[in-house]
């Protein structure tokens, strides 16, 4: 007897609804046997993760606080991988348009520079993103050269210009040399929604990013276009379709979203310029994507529920007294069943059986 | 039926939230938000352990919660207020890029007290705390300027703040005591805590001729790769004697347990309020780890300048202090540079032939 994962003849609707479910109740599993090994209470440790952040209006600001750059990303990210195109670079380009949108800031500052202050910098947060976006994009189209390859080198390139605006030209003269810019003026900062919290109105630029995101995929030629020749590129092609347009389309509508997030992450919860501002964003967006299954809405959900584990595990260390490396682990393993559980989208299990042996002749 | 409902709800309630407020009033919470994990061995490690000598001390009266890795970006303002939010009345944030993180969380949160390492800002309620480390440095100094054949130590830097540089800067003072051609040669590793970086940045100086290496990064690493090049090393913030037994000359120790628990005693009877802490070698908070690999005659000079700063007699900063340039820096202290000048140190003493990044 044997047990083999086939390919199933067609996607299984079914599955892919259930396949989510599944993976949350094999982590459940899982982190109980790991909770009840190192002698905490399973059912006040998973109550502290999923339960605790879901039932206050702080922590929910939270969560929404950290989904926003998670899900901007994720979103872009979403339209270069439908059409079949890596973009791993989204880290850079975040970097970029947060130095970029930092530059009004920097020499206003201090000065009675007027209301057009945070529109302009989400402008040249974008424009900033999307052409950093469209190097590796030239790249590909004109010299054939890999876009996984240049996107991710351009990151560090990115981190050290960063790094050395910062410590350079835009230090902070009264910063005591720390390694960051002055705190931006309140006209260069993104306003708050709530008072006292700290929800701000990135999350609400993230929703108009969804909705038009998916109407784009889903009412648009463009949106067709992209979906078409990342899942048929001979159809496409004889469709007349462009892909080289499509690359430079979809890198630039990518770096400009990654560009905004990063600009209104900076003008909005840090307030300043520093390095090392982002806990990789643009990387764990890709996990984003992904989990959301390259759809705006399944995004916005995975970027929620992303951002709910990392809230969560925190709490988790304070109330259970948890360590750091148990809510990695947690993170770890739940995305681990969510992608094992996906495969059964499109494989299934089934058993094989061997069949009785002919008995060539006895002796 | 449904009154009756509400009114049983209402009672749970009630009972619930003076449940709740009763053992909030028994014990204290006290909160630490930490830079590294807890086990570097290094600049937490120390926290940690006063963490648990303040467990030790007030047993049940008081009870303790940590947050380890805290970067110091966005996420820390936080990490501060989660701690708040979880009923934690006396919060201790253990490193310098914390300050404006909790000084926001300080505003918004006027009954909690709030304890910072390091920093420059106070409230109301929120204090500041410090160790005079470089007294230690110009210790370190007086050894290595006898212990160098080379005449070269290498220095592993992280951030080109004033901590740091004053502590560059006691060192060289203290070595050209006992030799004056004494040279430094500086690495900026532009982090607190990676080994990685730290081990790389040692290899580089000892590669560079420097036969002394101390640093102002948080492991162990530069002590390990010192040890395996049979050079000699310094430890950092806690004791690193068995990194490199043969290796380690002294480590200056952050001891915090006694300002913890100074703190901690005040806020129980209820007498807490803002402080502005920043003691040495006299009130011990600053300990130097025992002398070893040395010579008798330097281990006496050693335990002598110990000795010195400890009754007041010797100011690591005593004037004339004359900056790289030759210029002499005006003293403000009388004969020696005040407080304000060493907290906003940002210069090199004569004999650094480096240059402070981005100056």
């Amino acid at each position: 007897m044997q047990l083999v994962l086939e390919k199933r003849a067609e996607r299984s609707n079914t599955i892919a609804l259930i396949s989510p479910l599944i993976a949350i109740g094999l982590t459940i599993v899982t982190m109980t046997i790991l909770f009840a090994i190192l002698g905490k209470n399973p059912i006040l440790a998973l109550h502290a993760y999923f339960i605790a952040p879901l039932s206050d209006s702080y922590s929910l600001q939270e969560i929404a606080v950290k989904a926003t750059p998670l899900v901007m990303i994720a979103v872009g990210l979403s339209l270069c991988y439908l059409a079949n195109v890596w973009n791993i670079g989204a880290e850079g380009q975040f970097l970029i348009g947060a130095v970029a949108g930092s530059w009004l800031p920097v020499v206003t500052h201090g000065t009675d520079a007027g209301y057009w202050v945070l529109p302009a910098m989400l402008v040249c947060g974008t424009v900033a993103g999307a052409l950093y976006a469209l190097i590796p994009a030239i790249c590909k189209v004109k010299f054939g050269a890999s876009e996984i390859l240049t996107s991710l080198m351009l990151v560090y390139v990115a981190d050290l210009f960063l790094d050395y605006m910062v410590r350079g030209p835009w230090r902070d003269p009264n910063g005591f040399n720390f390694p960051t810019t002055a705190e931006f003026d309140p006209v260069a900062t993104v306003p708050l929604l709530v008072s006292g919290g700290r929800l701000h109105l990135g999350a609400i630029i993230a929703l108009l990013v969804v909705a038009a995101v998916a109407v784009m995929l889903g009412r648009t030629i463009k949106g067709f276009e992209i979906r078409v020749v990342g899942a048929a590129p001979r159809a496409a092609r004889f469709g007349g379709f462009n892909s080289n347009q499509l690359i430079l389309l979809t890198f630039a509508i990518s770096g400009g979203l990654a560009g905004l997030a990063g600009i209104i992450e900076v003008a909005g919860p840090v307030g300043h310029l520093q390095p090392g501002f982002s806990p990789g964003y643009g990387f764990t967006a890709i996990i984003v994507a992904f989990l959301g299954r390259l759809n705006p809405v399944g995004i916005l959900i995975a970027g929620l529920f992303l951002a709910l584990t990392f809230i969560g595990g925190e709490q988790a260390q304070i109330a259970m007294k948890i360590p750091l490396d148990v809510t990695k682990v947690f993170q770890g393993i739940l995305l681990f069943y969510v992608l094992a559980c996906d495969s059964l989208i499109l494989y299934r299990f089934r058993l094989i059986f061997p069949s009785p042996k002919v008995s060539s002749g006895a002796v | 039926m449904r009154k009756l409902l509400i009114a049983a709800t209402a009672v749970m309630i009630s009972a619930g939230a003076s449940l709740f407020s009763a053992s909030a009033a028994d014990k204290l919470k006290v909160g630490f938000i930490y830079l590294g994990p807890v086990g570097d061995f290094g600049w937490t490690y120390q926290h940690e352990l006063a963490r648990q000598a303040l467990v030790k001390e007030f047993g049940d009266k008081i009870e303790t919660t940590y947050l380890e890795n805290v970067s110091e970006g966005p996420d820390s303002e936080r990490s501060i207020e989660q701690l708040v939010r979880a009923g934690n009345k006396l919060i201790f944030t253990t490193s310098f890029g914390y300050m404006d993180p909790t000084l926001k969380v300080a505003k918004k949160y006027p009954d909690v007290h709030f304890e910072h390492a390091t920093g420059f800002k106070t409230d109301k309620n929120m204090g500041i705390y410090n160790g005079r480390f470089y007294e230690g440095r110009y210790i370190q100094g007086v050894i290595a300027g006898k212990m160098s054949k080379a005449g070269v130590l290498g220095y592993i830097a992280s951030f080109p703040i004033p901590e740091v540089i004053m502590g560059i800067n006691a060192t060289i003072l203290g070595a050209q005591t006992v030799n004056p051609n004494i040279k430094v040669k500086i690495i900026w590793a532009n982090t607190w805590f990676d080994p990685g970086k730290e081990a790389d940045a040692a290899k580089a100086l000892l590669d560079q001729g420097a036969d002394v290496i101390m640093q102002h990064t948080d492991s162990p690493a530069a002590m390990q790769i010192a040890s395996e090049r049979g050079k000699l090393a310094f430890g950092q913030d806690s004791e690193m004697i068995k990194f490199g037994p043969k290796t380690q000359l002294t480590s200056i120790m952050d001891n915090w347990a006694p300002y913890y628990i100074d703190r901690v005693k005040a806020e129980l009877d209820g007498k807490w309020t803002t402080d502005n802490v920043w003691g040495g070698l006299k009130s011990k908070l600053v300990v130097m780890a025992p002398y070893t690999n040395m010579p008798d005659d330097v281990k006496k000079l050693a335990m002598d300048t110990e000795a010195a700063i400890t009754e007041g007699k010797l100011y690591p900063f005593k004037c004339p202090i004359v900056d790289q340039d030759g210029k002499t820096v005006e003293c403000k202290g009388g004969d020696h540079l005040d407080d304000g000048q060493v907290l906003s140190m940002n210069f090199y003493v004569k004999g650094i032939d480096d240059k402070i990044p981005g100056k």
